[in-house]
């Protein structure tokens, strides 16, 4: 257990900025979430934790210590890899406790370790086993108990669940999280998937081009997203971006575009009245796009394209003029294609990015 | 089922034409030398291990049995213990020059031994190592050398870096991640590749025959003595000479599959 800390780290593999100058704080027992694209550097930023990556610049702290120029045996991490990474040559319980014959614990304490371990993952009858012997899933608990046995200061995964089918996946995503909570151990988890990381995660980084674009509670990222690529990147159907053009009258501020007018509401329109550009990025959720009459809710008139049914939502596509729209409605609306609907945008829910910078404007 | 057939009866061509004269040269070294050059006897009335105690104990074929034995081991071992490093660094490593670096040690099988036998002659002769088996296992080393290179770079690539990672990770240092987990996973690759090596070495005639007078390998001693002999002492000496390849070729054949990268379903 131990609280970790990055200060401006860089990764350059050759011209490649891998990491771009990271500043992170992961408090003590927490679960962090690194969330972006493939290629963001999600996983070079793990492999620096590590240490099996050494860092270009920039410090490290665990608890204070600087473990920055450590090798990876002297930090007590540990780790589940993306392959799991279990031993070949080793039965289950030579796997699990092989890292306590590392550091020469006695027989008796490396039995009961394991035993404590295997108990904790279901992976009792398994111990004799070799991990060819295994399934995905199985082979994954034993990477887990193998990186848990140590209790380690700091718990690292590298998308552990990508390789298991999607019913187990969601099975082992609250195991996983279950068992962080009862050992409270530190743990850095790097995933692409956004549901893994809402679910699982105390807090989400999400990172683009080696950088972290946002930092919070899984609440903060998806109500308050920093900058058009986080609010892109999280939520499906993705948000629906909107260029408008602002105008000003009469103590009102209107975004306007060939297909509509909306009243800004007042609370956003106070931020926006020393902004100085004439056009901003609109973004609204299509979860926030209602069939029925809402509160504050702008009226869309449009014509359905296509829809896709997914039983218990239905995503409709709709043009209002040349603009097209996602919305996500209940599924037992049934929409004919080429039909006019009327949508509700929730206006207390919209989102106003600066188009130049991506910035969040609210 | 035709195609089944068709493959099985391509098979058994395949291989009587291979083992045919295997076959013929084993019984002929097994023939008395009566029964040998009798036209009207086609197969030998009876069996005798008479040539072949005679090259190993009369022509001294013993020694030079013996003599092959440590040429073998000690150019095995040098190439390994140079490489295996080098190999692991081809497959583990980015460095600048490594393709340039690849390319080099395949050019160097393009030099044809005899071209290099001469100057080694020399050579050997000036240092005075000629006439020597550490002599002959040093050229054997530069002869086998570069396919240790590439083979071990091979099977190492094979072996996911993630179980050296999560050696390191679990408290060993590189070079202990590579000792206790990625070596005894390579090893049964290793081994057949050793075998491999082994045989280049004990098959290798041109060099030994040039580099020793007294010392000499089976081969080398075999070409000096055997083929100045009777026709069943040269089968004698060619069964003596394939047998140890052919078992062991046998007994490795799926890891050497798996050297070379053909798989076998």
């Amino acid at each position: 257990m131990a609280q970790v800390i990055l200060e401006n780290v860089k990764k350059y593999f050759g011209q490649v900025k891998a990491l771009d100058g990271i500043d992170l704080i992961v408090k003590d027992q927490k679960f962090v979430v690194l969330l972006g694209p493939s290629g963001c550097g999600k996983t070079t930023l793990l492999r620096c934790v590590s240490g099996l990556e050494k860092v270009t610049s920039g410090r490290i702290y665990f608890d204070g210590q600087d473990v920055t120029d450590l090798p990876p045996r002297s930090r007590n991490v540990s780790m589940v890899f993306q392959s799991y990474a279990v031993w070949p040559h080793m039965r289950v319980y030579e796997n699990i406790a092989y890292p306590m014959k590392i550091k020469k614990y006695d027989r008796e304490e490396i039995e009961n370790k394991v035993e404590w371990a295997a108990k904790l993952l279901n992976i009792h009858e398994l111990l004799d086993r070799y991990p060819a012997q295994l399934s995905g899933g199985q082979r994954q608990r034993v990477a887990v108990a193998r990186a848990i046995v140590l209790e380690p200061a700091v718990l690292l995964m590298d998308e552990p669940l990508s390789n298991l089918d999607a019913l187990l996946r969601v099975m082992m995503r609250s195991e996983l999280k279950k068992l962080q909570e009862r050992l409270g151990t530190t743990t850095i988890y790097v995933t692409h998937d956004q549901v893994e990381a809402m679910t699982m995660g105390d807090m989400i980084a999400v990172m683009s081009a080696g950088k972290i674009q946002q930092y919070g509670t899984p609440e903060e990222i998806y109500h308050k997203p920093a900058n058009l690529f986080v609010a892109g990147f999280i939520g499906s159907p993705r948000m629906n971006f909107l260029e408008v053009e602002i105008q000003r009258g009469k103590g009102e501020v209107f975004f306007i575009s060939e297909s509509v007018k909306i009243t800004c509401p007042l609370k956003l329109s106070d931020k926006l009245r020393d902004f100085p550009q004439k056009r901003v990025t609109l973004g609204m959720r299509p979860e926030h796009i209602h069939l029925s009459r809402v509160e504050s809710g702008y009226p869309l008139r449009g014509e359905v394209y296509f829809s896709e049914r997914l039983g218990a939502d239905t995503i409709v596509h709709f043009k209002v003029d040349e603009e097209k729209i996602v919305a996500k409605i209940p599924g037992d609306v049934i929409l004919e294609e080429g039909g006019s609907v009327e949508f509700f945008l929730d206006l207390s829910k919209i989102h106003v990015f600066d188009p130049k910078t991506g910035r969040s404007l609210v | 089922m035709a195609k089944k057939l068709l493959i099985g009866f391509i098979a058994v061509i395949v291989s009587l034409w291979f083992l045919t004269p295997v076959v013929l040269i084993v019984f002929a070294s097994l023939t008395p030398s009566s029964d040998f050059y009798d036209p009207h006897k086609l197969f030998p009335t009876k069996l005798t291990l008479d040539h072949l105690y005679k090259l190993f104990v009369v022509l001294d074929g013993w020694r030079a049995t013996l003599n092959s034995l440590q040429v073998a081991g000690l150019s095995i071992g040098l190439s390994f213990l140079v490489g295996l490093p080098a190999g692991f660094a081809l497959t583990r490593y980015v460095f600048p020059g490594k393709n340039a670096f690849r390319l080099s040690i395949l050019l160097t099988r393009s030099f044809p031994m005899m071209i290099i036998a001469v100057p080694l002659v020399v050579l050997y002769l000036k240092i005075g190592i000629s006439d020597t088996l550490t002599g002959v296992a040093l050229a054997h080393t530069s002869m086998i050398l570069p396919f240790v290179v590439l083979i071990t770079s091979s099977i190492l690539s094979g072996i996911s870096v993630e179980y050296e990672e999560a050696g390191m990770i679990f408290g060993l240092s590189r070079f202990g991640a590579f000792l206790k987990i990625t070596l005894p996973l390579a090893l049964p690759g290793l081994a057949a590749s050793a075998i491999f090596a082994f045989i280049m070495s004990w098959n290798e005639v041109f060099i030994a025959s040039v580099l020793t007078l007294i010392n000499r390998t089976l081969p080398a001693h075999i070409l000096n003595t055997a083929m100045t002999s009777p026709d069943y002492f040269k089968f004698a000496a060619g069964t003596v000479m394939a047998l140890p390849a052919m078992v062991f070729i046998f007994f490795t054949r799926k890891y050497l599959m798996s050297m070379w990268g053909i798989s076998l379903k």
